[in-house]
């Protein structure tokens, strides 16, 4: 594979990395939430890859390996079952609605270029242009889970963070330590596991309710 | 190096994890006393490194760990609460039906990742340890299975996520920075790595990266603005858990922002870390001190005085100076003593009095003397009297701040804590003093056993005597505020 097409199948992963975040924002069914994550798992997967062919580096294909299993596989299957626990969690009532969220989407991403300008400028290589692309799906991330009142969308938007750090992490670095990396996967996978319990025990104790209604804690 | 050094270097992760794996196959009764035995050796290990020669350093698997003066201070600290934690489990399991054995195995679990954590030489490795802890402690938080404890639960575990999460971030691009100052893979990310090359690090990177690690590791250690999840989940979660959370995890938290410090310090130049130090600290003294006034619920209390003194913490680690930072680091230990005799008391005044309302509490001096004594006494050390070590600590931060320049924000810091004084003094004696109700239809208290209170008085003991004489802590209190960047 040349140079050339190889960047440009980088780009085209870091768009489609970008565009399924902002999905994210617009669709309200969680089972369309949970594919839009999927083809998100596959474009960082795609990233990871493809840097680590450019750069010959078996242990970043080992990592790119492991994303994958990670993110098209364990988590959107463990989303999976919080949702057949939880039928209707269709988006009901969100703090914002799905136009002011496109476009707070975009003023995020403006941010996120503005923000990522030091770590733009000092990584040598071409990828690192891209990470803003990165920042700006860590702060939708952030978003989301600001103005979500479903459980299953906070998920989500914890999810979209992790994705955003690992696409900075790989395109500025190209991959944190390996063991640093397995750590926070390892991390990552009991946190949604924790969240998954949680989210049944809230359905148990609280009912189908919003986030909204967990006010039993106040000062 | 010694072999009793290196067994001190891993004992404190490996030994409360076995214990984990015995509580899975033991009945409970023995697994108590198995935890118990972990959380001392801990505690030993701890004194083994502070005993041996405080500027020496230890190191092992393969560099992953390594144990400073400031390490053994942490793990003095972490041991000391973990016995007080540990050894209140029965009184606590006492009354719970079930779930013993997950209980159990989950304090072990947290205890080996706290430790983990400050024995890790690598910031990569420290932040996967601390967010292990919030794992591990958010089915301790929700133990209970009520509605109040599983919201606070799922807030503990959403907000502490996210908020370490952008540490992460900060890590990320603190990595970059790093490499591209000529690290390499896992050794650019260690703390002994980073300190000697901090100067060649690029500015404008490391401040991006600075201002992601304070906000993120900021949300763990409870400071204002980022402290939403802690009154909940540390009201919420059993005592002896409040205990550790509020009394060492706050701290283990903060640990990474001392080392951090120094190498940002060195990068940046000391005014960029103070401001948003100062700001933390006094933002998180105004929300202790204004929520503590009209409190209800004693542990909340408690809870927001954990933030208060989490802010002083930040106050004087913002000084920087060494005097400052002594003082810190002998706060984070008194602070951690005092903070868990008075977590595992007020689970103990929930016993007995059923209600976690500061206005169904009365005369408790009159109908639990001993309990009263122990949980009065705690209240007291908290608000800094002598002789008790806060006594002392609050005294060195504030000469320190006076003698670097920054008498204002002592002054602002300390009309602050005046006020939590009041609100904590107010209510604790409301709970403690006054005849007892003459309505006696209520059941009669559960006669307390005796044998729970033996820990905590050794602890306030510990604490009085820390405030007088410090004795050969002094070189490794010193040694430790070194390491920390104090000059």
């Amino acid at each position: 594979m040349s140079n050339e097409v190889s960047g440009q199948l980088l780009n085209l992963c870091c768009g489609l990395f970008l565009l399924s975040a902002v999905g994210v924002l617009w669709r309200r069914q969680v089972s369309s939430l949970i594919t839009l994550l999927v083809v998100q798992g596959l474009a960082l997967t795609g990233i990871a890859g493809l840097l680590a062919a450019q750069r010959h580096s078996p242990e970043v294909i080992g990592v790119a390996v492991g994303v994958g299993a990670l993110k098209v596989g364990v988590v959107p299957w463990m989303l999976r079952r919080v949702h057949n626990r939880v039928p209707d969690a269709r988006e009901t009532r969100p703090l914002a609605n799905v136009s002011a969220s496109l476009l707070a989407a975009a003023g995020l991403t403006l941010l996120a270029y503005a923000a990522a300008r030091p770590l733009v400028a000092l990584a040598p290589s071409a990828s690192a242009h891209a990470t803003p692309v990165g920042v700006a799906v860590v702060l939708i991330g952030f978003f989301l889970a600001a103005t979500r009142q479903r459980a299953i969308s906070q998920i989500i938007g914890v999810l979209l963070i992790d994705n955003g750090i690992a696409a900075v992490a790989f395109l500025a670095t190209g991959g944190v330590p390996l063991i640093v990396e397995l750590g926070a996967s390892a991390d990552l996978v009991l946190a949604v596991l924790v969240l998954q319990i949680l989210t049944s025990r809230l359905l148990a104790t609280f009912g189908p309710t919003d986030l909204d209604g967990l006010r039993e804690l106040h000062d | 190096m010694t072999t009793p050094m290196m067994l001190a270097l891993y004992t404190p992760a490996a030994a409360p994890f076995l214990a984990a794996l015995l509580a899975l196959v033991l009945p409970s009764r023995i697994a108590v006393w198995t935890g118990l035995l972990a959380a001392v050796a801990v505690l030993a290990s701890g004194v083994t490194l502070t005993t041996t020669d405080a500027t020496l350093s230890v190191s092992g698997a393969l560099g992953l760990l390594r144990a400073d003066a400031l390490t053994a201070w942490m793990l003095l600290t972490i041991g000391a609460v973990a016995v007080i934690a540990c050894a209140a489990a029965p009184g606590y399991l006492r009354h719970e039906a079930a779930h013993h054995r997950r209980y159990l195995t989950l304090i072990q679990l947290f205890l080996a990742c706290m430790s983990l954590a400050v024995l890790a030489d690598n910031l990569g490795l420290f932040w996967v340890a601390l967010e292990a802890t919030t794992i591990v402690t958010a089915f301790l938080v929700g133990h209970r299975r009520t509605r109040e404890s599983v919201e606070a639960a799922w807030k503990y575990v959403v907000l502490c996520s996210v908020g370490i999460a952008i540490a992460l971030l900060g890590i990320v691009c603190l990595y970059a920075a790093s490499v591209a100052a000529g690290g390499h893979g896992v050794t650019a990310l260690s703390w002994t790595h980073l300190a000697s090359s901090a100067h060649s690090l690029d500015p404008a990177l490391t401040k991006l990266a600075t201002g992601l690690i304070l906000l993120g590791f900021g949300t763990k250690a409870g400071l204002a603005p980022m402290h939403a999840w802690l009154p909940d989940a540390h009201s919420q979660a059993p005592a002896p858990v409040s205990a550790l959370m509020s009394g060492v995890l706050l701290s283990v938290a903060f640990y990474a922002i001392l080392r951090y410090r120094a190498i940002a310090d060195a990068a940046l130049g000391p005014a960029y870390v103070r401001t948003l130090l100062l700001t933390a600290a006094l933002a998180s003294l105004v929300v202790a001190a204004m929520l503590l006034i009209a409190q209800r619920d004693y542990k909340r209390l408690l809870a927001y005085s954990s933030i208060e003194h989490m802010g002083l913490i930040a106050l004087g680690t913002a000084f920087g100076v060494r005097i400052a930072i002594a003082a810190v680091l002998l706060h984070i230990l008194g602070h951690g003593l005092v903070k868990s005799i008075a977590f595992c008391a007020s689970g103990q005044v929930l016993h007995v009095t059923g209600s976690p309302d500061i206005a169904a509490v009365r005369a408790l001096a009159a109908r639990q003397p001993g309990l009263a004594g122990a949980f009065g006494i705690s209240l007291v050390a908290l608000l800094g009297l002598p002789p008790f070590s806060l006594f002392a600590s609050e005294l060195g931060v504030a000469r320190a701040g006076f003698a670097s320049g920054h008498g204002w924000a002592v002054a602002v810091a300390f009309t602050l804590m005046l006020v939590a004084f009041v609100a904590i003094a107010r209510h604790g004696a409301r709970m403690l003093l006054g005849p007892p109700a003459a309505q006696s239809t209520a059941p009669p208290p559960s006669v307390h056993r005796g044998r729970g209170l033996v820990f905590l008085g050794i602890g306030l003991t510990t604490a009085a005597m820390l405030g007088l004489y410090l004795g050969p802590l002094t070189d490794v209190l010193d040694a430790a505020a070194v390491v920390a960047g104090g000059h």
